[in-house]
């Protein structure tokens, strides 16, 4: 794993606790989502992201508010950090007319297009032959912009993976694929279904750039994505990126993670993105406990509040079920 | 005699066909995890440590671990592939319908495929990409043979039997009737469970069921709505109604056998369907009907169905998408009348 090379202390204050404000807002809206789970008045089910937010937010500061991301069934974080707002996922996550898709799309079809965000493709893969289709309008069209395509180490086995990839390779397409190695598909390691485990390897056999970095480090995050985003923008895409790092939280909802080895569990806790960075800004020395304290209660009562208002957030009538499918 | 819900069931008849025939094995994604789930819905769970090496988990790659096991079945061994979720079937399709299903045919008869592949289908607050009722896609298809289990009795039977079919089988299971409880309770599950004989038995692939008896009204549905089917005849009867309720079970090819022997008795049919209306398997039903049994009919078929719709994800818009048995027992209702 490449080591952190990043210090916080060569960003802007406010850019550097802008990023920690990202990360907390990601961890406290999943653990709030989740306890509203187990406490029974959410519906429906969730794949959280809890010790993968530097991955999300890295990437996303990279992006321009123009550019585009495709997510999974894990997107959460992705969204957030893509400027989704805490109400409008609330409001989806209880099935309100008033969330980003209306309720009709919930956890796992997470998106707003206004904001860049496609809804979440819960098909394993599914997004990497889509997130290259969108670069090809962009090309096509001369757009400057390009594309961040989220999926996960397990997506690198699918047919769609090779065929996705392939055509972003031939045509130079601005797509930059983020593959967030968090070393399992659902409850099966890495290394039961892939030989060779380092996932950015795979971009030299089709031409193009790969390259490894520790996802739970925010800033080598943002430095990677960065470069990529630089390279697809000067027509020199795509470039695969693999963010090396570890989920938290169960792979869904009743998931007790019992195929996780209590070592490599602690040793990855003891990784996390949040934490790590909280040292990192601690050391500048313009930023105290309490300034994240602050930036922590601040967010708590946002949640609080999105709660509060998503409960009370108008449901559909009967009406609502046969609009939408046709535009 | 035990009794065992749906998973239970088809786990020990899964383990009792691996015992008996050395070329069964399963394949499919987190099927065999150490500390894992035995498949999303605890099917194989313990198979693994039973079975070293017979329970193998493939990289998530549907196209590739279907492909494997129609070619494996070519060469003799006895596949019983998983499928997560059934929405995952279209990935697999190539490799069932223009290969396992068409291989007997384009070899002239001299290639044998008996391969099983068993998915999970129904709306279940999952959204809509892990929702679709996907045995329409497949119906259809010359060289598949198309089942659903609505109960464990049912479930293990089939199973075995499509073991030992020499031809490709498809079992479609519905994530609420797995189980009722613990680990598999969730919102909106039905105990599907049953007493299980200790002795070995099939259930034969091309049979309804008849699930009760009745005069006034054949109600013909498969997996979940076999059970509302059930729960509004309860209803009806307590109005003067006497629904006959079929589990059409088989769903390619169609039991028209036991389905024109109620409508004789009966001379009205309402066909009950988890899936958009449009060409459903409800839809084909229909059309058999009109073609083995209209003598039969003393009013038209009647559909009850979902929407034309993706699967919402919203718990009221996914209520109003599954047929329920209000809606079942107001069309009986209105049927009857007619
Ligand atoms: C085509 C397909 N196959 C299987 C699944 C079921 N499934 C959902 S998530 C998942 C694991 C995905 O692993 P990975 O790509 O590493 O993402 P992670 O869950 O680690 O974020 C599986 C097998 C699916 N959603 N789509
Ligand atoms: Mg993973």
């Amino acid at each position: 794993m490449t080591k952190s090379s990043s210090p916080a202390a060569a960003h802007d204050r406010a850019f550097a606790l802008k990023f920690y404000e990202q990360m907390v807002l990601i961890r406290e809206f999943e653990e709030r989502v989740k306890f509203l789970f187990l406490e029974g008045t959410m519906p429906g089910t969730i794949h959280q992201c809890q010790g993968q937010e530097a991955t999300a937010v890295g990437v996303c500061a990279a992006l321009r508010s123009d550019d585009f991301i495709t997510s999974t069934f894990r997107g959460h974080g992705h969204a957030l950090a893509k400027g989704l707002t805490v109400q409008e996922m609330l409001d989806e996550l209880f099935g309100a007319t008033t969330g980003c898709c209306k309720g009709k799309g919930g956890s796992m079809h997470m998106g707003n297009m206004d904001k860049g965000m496609v809804p979440g493709i819960a098909i394993v893969a599914g997004g990497i032959p889509l997130a290259a289709g969108m670069a090809l309008a962009f090309k096509l069209q001369r757009r400057p912009q390009v594309v961040a395509c989220f999926f996960g180490d397990g997506a690198v086995a699918e047919g769609a993976f090779h065929e996705g990839v392939n055509m972003a390779a031939i045509w130079d397409l601005p797509v930059i694929l983020v593959c967030e190695n968090n070393l399992y598909g659902a409850s099966t390691r890495i290394d039961k279904v892939m030989k060779n485990p380092r996932v950015s390897d795979r971009a030299a056999s089709y031409g193009f750039r790969g390259e490894t970095v520790d996802g739970n480090d925010v800033l080598t995050v943002y430095a990677a994505a960065q470069r990529a985003a630089e390279e697809c923008r000067a027509g020199k895409g795509p470039v695969l990126l693999e963010l090396l790092t570890y989920r938290r939280t169960g792979h869904s909802r009743r998931d007790a993670c019992h195929y996780q080895a209590k070592d490599e569990r602690e040793a990855w806790f003891a990784r996390d993105p949040i934490e790590r960075f909280a040292v990192q800004l601690l050391a500048r020395g313009d930023v105290s406990q309490s300034d994240l304290d602050a930036i922590k209660a601040d967010i708590d009562q946002q949640i609080t509040t999105g709660v509060e208002n998503a409960k009370q957030a108008p449901q559909p009538t009967l009406a609502d079920l046969t609009t939408d499918v046709f535009a | 005699m035990k009794r065992q819900g749906i998973a239970e069931a088809l786990r020990d008849g899964i383990a009792e066909e691996m015992t008996r025939d050395p070329a069964v094995f399963c394949i499919g994604e987190d099927i065999g995890v150490p500390g894992g789930w035995g498949g999303a819905f605890t099917v194989t769970l313990g198979l693994a440590e039973k079975f070293p090496g017979r329970i193998i988990d493939t990289p998530i790659a549907e196209l590739g671990f279907t492909g494997m096991a129609v070619g494996a079945a070519m060469m003799g061994m006895r596949p019983i592939a998983d499928m997560q979720y059934g929405d995952f079937l279209f990935l697999a399709s190539d490799q069932l319908i223009n290969n396992a299903a068409k291989m007997r045919y384009m070899s002239g008869g001299t290639v044998k495929v008996p391969m099983v592949m068993r998915a999970p289908i129904g709306a279940t607050g999952r959204g809509s990409q892990h929702a679709q009722s996907m045995e329409r896609y497949f119906t259809g298809v010359p060289g598949l043979k198309v089942v659903a289990v609505s109960n464990a009795y049912d479930a293990k039977g089939i199973l075995k039997a499509a073991v030992r079919d020499d031809n490709p089988v498809m079992i479609f299971e519905h994530k609420l009737l797995y189980g009722s409880k613990g680990a598999r309770a969730e919102p909106g599950a039905v105990d599907a469970t049953s007493e299980i004989p200790d002795e070995d038995y099939v259930v034969p692939l091309d049979r309804a069921a008849v699930r009760r008896e009745g005069k006034h009204v054949t109600i013909l549905g498969w997996l979940l709505m076999t059970h509302y089917a059930m729960a509004a005849a309860t209803l009806l009867a307590a109005e003067g109604i006497e629904a006959e309720v079929i589990d059409v079970r088989s769903l390619s090819p169609i039991d028209y056998d036991t389905i024109g022997a109620s409508l004789r008795k009966t001379g009205r049919v309402i066909i009950v369907e988890e899936g958009p209306k449009t060409g459903g398997v409800s839809a084909e039903i229909a059309a058999g009907i009109m073609e083995h049994c209209s003598d039969s009919l003393m009013a038209p078929v009647v559909r009850v169905a979902s929407p034309d719709v993706p699967v919402p994800f919203t718990p009221i818009l996914e209520n109003a998408y599954r047929p329920d048995v209000p809606r079942i027992v107001e069309a009986a209702r209105r049927l009857a009348q007619n």
